[in-house]
């Protein structure tokens, strides 16, 4: 799992000696292709891009992997009530969870 | 800065070969594509910025900044399909529906050509544009949604739905459909006509008849909504006609496809009348006649579609079985169990974007996933929802067991009202998992 996904510049010292400065174009941020960013991905839907929420579904943008996880695992048993919820975390495996999970809570 | 692993620094400077020398001084640049040399990260173009294209090119730029991606886009604005019901039930304008693409240039670096597609070359990966000048690619995604078949129903065309409007595609379509609602008398009786399956939105007539009671329900009591339908059962059935009977009591009746008698086969827009088959007349003071449907006309010009008007897809990267390096997601691809809904196109376009970014990283694309929400308003704070999370089994995309489906029956008015609280969080969420 990734920490920081981002490589907006870079600096690089080639074995050369050359010392050459990479610039991603843009300034977008890089998402690691990995099977946590496609699960999460699914998730951005509803609670926005990276899970940032704009309105009325909860963000979860940043918060805790562990409230993340415990909150799905809570939601799959049927322990916390909800509305779509219910629905959704029963389509995802442990493993499966706790990557969403590990995915947001290094959003911001 | 964190240490670069070198695993790290050949997905960063691209696929193949990146860690020699050469690779080292291909790095991609800002605009290397407009010079006409191959991109090392990939050119990718999109044709279509609905739910599918927007968000495809969005996620196709995170997954993958040093890709140059193009979305070719009719129009200037973008005007939802999903939330158009709430528009002809008077709860939001245009306005709160209509989305524009600055967000997409500005912030994620996509270059936006309103533009038309005539016409594709998938030996030369090229694509015709209306004016005449050509754009290459790399990998080249359409997500065109859908077109009607104008042919199946005589009389009914492009002129004839102006009177007799589908508002399928939201815009002045729907700015029709509201007049013709406002206009019509109290006591006057309103059709929609949905088609046979597949069509876009499954939900969406029986969410609109709910929108056209609610407006009527305060302003034109004493109308009535007749649905004429071709097919025997609908999306979310029990939960709809539970709420139309809570709300709206005997005002919108459901004929059922085996009990009419056939399709709508025939026309008369002068005389505000639709034909069944065997030419039973109904006549009403607003038609809406939702048309069968097909891929959008590019998917047909480029060779992508089968014989009943849909494009088959490699379902776990969305690749046309019948042209190389052409990606079709949304509604005008054959997703297996996914609905044609425009939250199943974002889901599709986020998985196509990973798939082409691997495939231009050099990197493994994970198993996909995808999924599938719908809300429907039946009434301003009476909401409910269908959901559907899907897995690649096969080769086809299919439904996970035991997860999803619609919201309870029964359900008190506090989950209703949440899940109308939502419906409204879930269309700013998407739009701006789109746009912004």
């Amino acid at each position: 799992m990734q920490k920081k996904p981002v490589l907006r510049r870079l600096n690089l010292v080639l074995a050369s000696g050359l010392l050459l400065t990479v610039q991603a174009p843009g300034a977008v941020e890089r998402v690691e292709i990995n099977r946590g960013a496609i699960l999460s991905a699914s998730c951005a839907g509803c609670h926005g891009t990276d899970g940032a929420s704009p309105a009325a579904v909860p963000n979860i943008a940043g918060k805790s992997a562990e409230f993340i996880e415990n909150t799905m695992l809570d939601f799959r048993s049927g322990k916390r009530p909800g509305t779509v919820m219910n629905r959704h975390a029963s389509g995802y495996t442990d493993e499966e969870i706790r990557l969403i999970a590990e995915f947001f809570a290094t959003r911001e | 800065m964190k240490q670069l692993s070198r695993r790290r620094f050949i997905r960063l400077l691209g696929a193949g070969g990146a860690a020699s020398a050469l690779g080292a001084l291909a790095i991609p640049m800002r605009g290397y594509a407009a010079t006409g040399k191959a991109n090392p990260q990939g050119r990718v173009v999109i044709i279509g910025g609905g739910f599918g294209g927007a968000t495809c090119a969005k996620y196709l730029k995170r997954f993958s900044p040093g890709t140059a991606v193009t979305l070719i886009e009719r129009d200037q604005q973008y005007v939802t399909c999903p939330f158009s019901n709430l528009v002809l039930g008077g709860l939001h304008d245009m306005d709160y529906i209509t989305h524009d693409y600055q967000q997409l240039q500005n912030k994620f670096d996509i270059k936006v050509m309103h533009d038309e597609a005539t016409a594709i070359d998938p030996a030369a990966r090229s694509i015709t544009l209306k004016g005449g000048s050509k754009v290459d690619y790399d990998a080249l995604i359409i997500s065109p949604g859908i077109d009607f078949r104008w042919d199946a129903i005589e009389g009914y065309d492009p002129e004839a739905a102006e009177s007799i409007p589908h508002a399928w595609k939201a815009g002045s379509q729907t700015q029709i459909l509201r007049r013709q609602l406002e206009a019509m008398p109290d006591g006057g009786t309103v059709i929609i006509a949905p088609p046979g399956n597949p069509f876009r939105c499954p939900p969406g007539p029986y969410e609109r008849a709910s929108m056209f009671a609610h407006y009527l329900k305060n302003n034109k009591p004493r109308s009535k909504i007749l649905i004429l339908d071709a097919k025997d059962k609908f999306s979310k059935q029990g939960l709809f006609m539970q709420g139309w009977e809570k709300l709206y009591p005997g005002m919108i009746e459901w004929v059922k496809g085996s009990d009419l008698g056939g399709t709508i086969d025939r026309v008369d827009a002068a005389k505000k009348t639709i034909y069944t088959t065997f030419d039973r007349p109904f006549k009403a003071d607003v038609i809406n006649l939702i048309p069968p449907q097909k891929a959008g006309a590019i998917a047909h010009t480029a060779g992508l579609v089968n014989n009943d008007g849909w494009c088959p897809v490699d379902q776990r990267t969305f690749e046309s079985t019948m042209q190389k390096d052409i990606y079709v997601i949304g509604d005008a691809s054959i997703a297996g169990a996914m609905p044609k809904s425009g939250f199943a196109a974002s889901s599709q376009g986020k998985v196509c974007a990973a798939a082409i970014a691997a495939r231009f990283l050099g990197v493994d694309m994970p198993d996909p996933s995808y999924v599938n929400t719908c809300y429907s308003l039946i009434g301003p704070d009476y909401g409910i929802s269908v959901a559907g999370i899907y897995r690649i089994d096969d080769g086809n995309i299919k439904s996970v067991e035991g997860a999803g489906g619609v919201s309870p029956m029964d359900a008190d008015a506090a989950f209703r009202q949440a899940e109308a609280r939502y419906a409204t969080g879930w269309y700013q969420s998407i739009t701006s998992d789109m746009f912004s």
